[in-house]
């Protein structure tokens, strides 16, 4: 599976940058607006996946390898963060049978 | 030796540390005799160094260290032996060793014995640095080391508020003074570029006579020399110091400590010399303050006031002789002077110690009988001090005298009038104290006896230097004093530029001399009469004086006079600072930041509001700024 | 051409799942709809011949994690729709604050001068035989670093998973 495409994208790359602001922004406003925790999870997935579509984008615009590597390594990262981020969530339901953390205010003065 | 002359204050230090450290197991008594030692070590190694001197050798500065380097400052630590210093140190190690010894009977059962003896050698260690002072730096240390060691030995007994008191009077004045000569010393390095003797003594042989700065870095110095020797305005602190023990009273206060203006003077020869003006008023102040003292002296009732006041006038001699010219002179009468007031002092001493602390005179008399040796002793340093020859102290003051005369015998006036005022109030002290009889009221005549060995041996020594030390001196005739030629290579500049001729002929001298000496005789005869044969008693505490009595009995109100002028300004001052500038701006300063600190954390606090959806937005907000900024960067 | 056509087919797809998932009642449909959205950055993945990566990001992300949270859901019961939402305030500011963001984002790009050749020949870093070659020999540290990561990374999710007392 050499190539798949003939040649390089005839698309700007102006294009990329705006369709991943617009991913990450829909992340960020998912991350305002929800009060449930795994909403807020799966907000924060969004955003670093369209993260990871404007690194692979300069990465091949550049003929940069690191790019790539770097998108592999955001990856495992994202995963490991997501086993502890959903076992703590599980936990903080146990203990308070909810997930809206707008309960979770402990930590005030 | 002359190489290792430095070494010579190493020893007092040595048994100062021994002292101070206080090994446990020590015996005490064994202090008085180690610090006794060490200054006896000290004088041996003087000795040496003399006769090096007085066997050609010639002056050395040594370097010891580095001790201020920034930039273009370079102020090393300088030690510089000459003829002058070491007759200085001669008379400090020597008198020195002579009071120490008799410190250990004095102070024998007092509690303070080990804390007196480490006092005592730390002020030997910082006399001695003051007169083997190469630079001014050094000699300043040495200065201000003695005011210290004057400061912890008047306020020895420190239980008894007076002390304290006296002993603060002493260090504020010696301070004020030290303000004058630390003032001295940056207008000199601003001057000659350094602090260095040798530097500022070759450079100021080449200016001419009656420059502006020279005269007023040697006005400047002369004020540190009133406060250090006790000298118009800043003498009311010496009679209170005779609130420490009078061993005490005897090194610091009359041979070393207040001698160290005098020294200081001699030392800047050169700079006096070429300031006419300053010579002058060296000259008005020290005879001014001499006749002052002596009169107060008169009227005063206690033993030790009166040698206090004694000294101020002697030491005001001591200037007149310097602002006339004759450096050696007042050099030699130094010598003298520490000789007989010591032995004054170590008398007194011996009185009040065998009186059990009774310092009144007007409650002694009669103790002729009962302390021979004291007696005796004291008769040859009141003949010494008044000038009677073939004693010690006519040579000196006559040297002086002579020396005034040809300059102003106007001067030589209240000169002679000095001497006979000395002369009354000793031989007063002296006829009302051992002659007569016992007017003491409350203490056991039995228990008045002489004195152990190890006090009067000191005396001795001092008894036989007082009546025959200057003999010596005047081996190669009556005309040539050793002592002269011998400092002749500190003063030679100094000469040359006063051109100071002898223009008295020798018939004029000892004309000058039979007057003086008549006029002594004379006053030593009133005063017989007066004491013995009319048995005057001075009056009691509370009848009233009058009128030019009164003022001198009350040293002329002058402690109170600066009381008002000077002490109650002060305080107000500082009361006022204290009220409004401390308390109102610096406090409200101070409080206000700690109020702002809290105030803005407890508003920051509410950010805290535990909420994670609060904090996302935060986060998100920050982010934002953060972007835009750069954006518009 | 028909890049282009793939390409804004995909971005739509994306963005409408996006949107779904933050609009969606039920916690299934949002997971689902997730999955959607990997899946369309997945297919941008390979228009940009980047193959390595699609695959991965379909096995990890759309497989994997998709998974794990379809767990969580169905273990805190979560079927039934949350009705709390945030006051309409908050809700308001959000939506502005994120188009701030946006706003500022692109203003940023505006600034770039992003400018490449249109003739270039296809790019073979996306291949699994290149990016795994360069991965094994720059970036071995990481790599192994990584390993770590998701050992602790376990560690910790079966410690927090443990029941208290245990």
């Amino acid at each position: 599976m050499q190539n798949i495409t003939g040649t390089l994208p005839i698309i700007p790359i102006q294009h990329y940058v705006l369709f991943c602001t617009l991913m990450f922004v829909i992340g960020v406003a998912g991350v305002l607006i929800k009060r449930n925790a795994l909403v807020i999870f799966m907000s924060i997935e969004i955003m670093l996946n369209s993260i990871n579509l404007l690194l692979v984008a300069f990465s091949v615009y550049h003929n940069d390898p690191a790019g790539q590597i770097f998108v592999f390594f955001v990856m495992i990262v994202a995963a490991a963060e997501v086993a502890v981020g959903l076992a703590l969530v599980v936990m903080v339901y146990r203990h308070t049978h909810s997930i809206d953390i707008d309960f979770l205010n402990k930590l005030k003065w | 030796m002359m190489n290792l002359f430095w070494v010579i204050p190493l020893f007092p230090l040595l048994g100062f540390l021994i002292s101070a450290i206080n090994f446990r197991h020590f015996p005490v008594r064994t202090n008085g005799w180690i610090a006794s030692s060490m200054v006896f070590i000290s004088f041996i190694l003087s000795l040496f160094v003399f006769f090096d001197l007085a066997g050609g050798a010639s002056a050395q500065t040594i370097i010891l260290f580095d001790w201020i380097k920034t930039g273009t400052l370079n102020l090393p630590v300088e030690l510089l032996i000459d003829t002058l210093s070491s007759v200085m140190l001669l008379i400090i190690t020597g008198v020195g060793l002579l009071i120490h010894i008799y410190s250990i009977g004095y102070m024998r059962d007092d509690d303070g014995y080990r804390r007196y003896f480490s006092c005592m050698n730390l002020f030997i260690f910082f006399m001695l640095i003051l007169v083997m002072g190469g630079s001014y730096l050094v000699m300043f240390i040495g200065w201000e080391g003695v005011g210290l060691c004057s400061y912890l030995l008047i306020g020895f007994w420190n239980r008894k508020h007076e002390n304290n008191d006296a002993a603060r009077k002493a260090f504020i004045m010696n301070r004020i003074g030290d303000l004058g000569f630390l003032l001295g010393m940056f207008l000199i390095y601003y001057t000659f570029g350094s602090l260095s003797f040798n530097v500022i003594f070759s450079k100021a042989a080449l200016m001419l006579p009656g420059t502006a700065v020279l005269t007023i870095i040697t006005l400047l110095l002369f004020v540190g020399a009133t406060g250090k020797s006790a000298q118009i305005p800043l003498l009311t602190w010496l009679p209170d110091a005779m609130a420490g023990p009078t061993p005490v009273s005897a090194l610091i206060h009359a041979a070393t400590m207040v001698t160290a203006g005098v020294y200081m003077v001699a030392r800047s020869n050169i700079l006096y010399s070429l300031s006419p003006l300053s010579m002058s008023v060296v000259a008005i102040v020290g005879v001014l303050t001499a006749l002052l003292a002596a009169v107060i002296a008169l009227f005063q009732n206690d033993i030790k006031k009166v040698l206090a006041y004694s000294t101020i006038s002697q030491l005001g001699l001591m200037f007149l002789g310097l602002g006339v010219g004759a450096f050696a002179g007042s050099m030699f009468h130094l010598m003298t002077h520490a000789f007989f007031k010591a032995l004054l002092f170590l008398a007194a001493g011996n009185i009040i110690h065998s009186l059990s602390g009774e310092q009144d005179i007007r409650y002694m008399g009669g103790l002729q009988k009962r302390l021979p040796w004291t007696f005796l002793i004291f008769f040859t340093g009141a003949l010494s001090i008044s000038g009677i020859p073939p004693f010690s102290g006519f040579f000196s003051k006559d040297e002086i005298l002579a020396a005034v005369f040809s300059k102003s015998p106007v001067l030589w006036g209240l000169g002679i009038i000095v001497s006979v005022m000395t002369a009354s109030y000793i031989f007063r002290l002296f006829w009302l104290t051992f002659k007569g009889t016992l007017r003491g009221t409350k203490m056991n005549t039995d228990s008045i006896h002489e004195s152990p060995m190890v006090m009067l041996i000191p005396l001795l020594v001092f008894g036989v230097l007082s009546a025959f030390g200057a003999l010596p001196l005047f081996i190669q005739g009556i005309d040539r004093n050793s002592l002269t030629t011998f400092l002749n290579p500190v003063f030679k500049n100094s000469n040359e530029i006063l051109q100071n001729i002898s223009p008295v002929s020798s018939n004029t001298k000892y004309f000058l001399m039979a007057v003086t000496l008549s006029l002594i005789v004379l006053s030593i005869f009133v005063t017989y009469t007066i004491f013995v044969k009319n048995k005057h008693t001075p009056a009691e505490e509370n009848i009233l004086r009058k009128g030019f009595i009164k003022l001198a009995y009350n040293k002329f109100y002058l402690d109170e006079l600066y009381d008002t002028i000077i002490v109650k300004p002060v305080n107000q001052l500082s009361g006022f600072f204290r009220d409004t500038v401390d308390l109102k701006i610096f406090d409200k300063i101070v409080e206000s930041t700690g109020r702002l600190v809290m105030y803005s954390g407890s508003k920051i606090r509410l950010l805290q509001t535990g909420n994670v959806g609060f904090y996302l937005f935060a986060m998100v907000i920050s982010i934002i700024l953060v972007l835009f900024f750069n954006l518009i960067k | 051409m028909i890049t282009k056509y793939l390409f804004y087919f995909f971005s739509i797809v994306a963005i409408f799942a996006s949107v779904m998932v933050l609009m969606s009642r039920k916690p299934i449909h949002r997971v689902l709809y997730l999955t959607l959205a990997f899946l369309a950055l997945a297919g941008h993945f390979i228009l940009l011949n980047a193959q390595f990566i699609a695959i991965v990001n379909v096995i990890v992300y759309a497989g994997a994690i998709m998974v794990l949270f379809l767990f969580t859901v169905m273990l805190l019961n979560l079927n039934v729709a949350m009705e709390h939402k945030k006051s309409n305030l908050i809700q308001i500011t959000a939506i502005i604050t994120a188009g701030l963001l946006f706003l500022t984002i692109t203003g940023a790009s505006k600034k770039l001068d992003l400018v490449y050749n249109e003739e270039q020949v296809v790019t073979q870093i996306g291949l699994v035989k290149n990016l795994g070659k360069i991965l094994f020999s720059d970036f071995r540290l990481p790599f192994e670093v990584s390993g770590i990561l998701f050992l602790s990374a376990m560690v910790g999710a079966v410690m927090l998973g443990k029941k208290t007392g245990d």
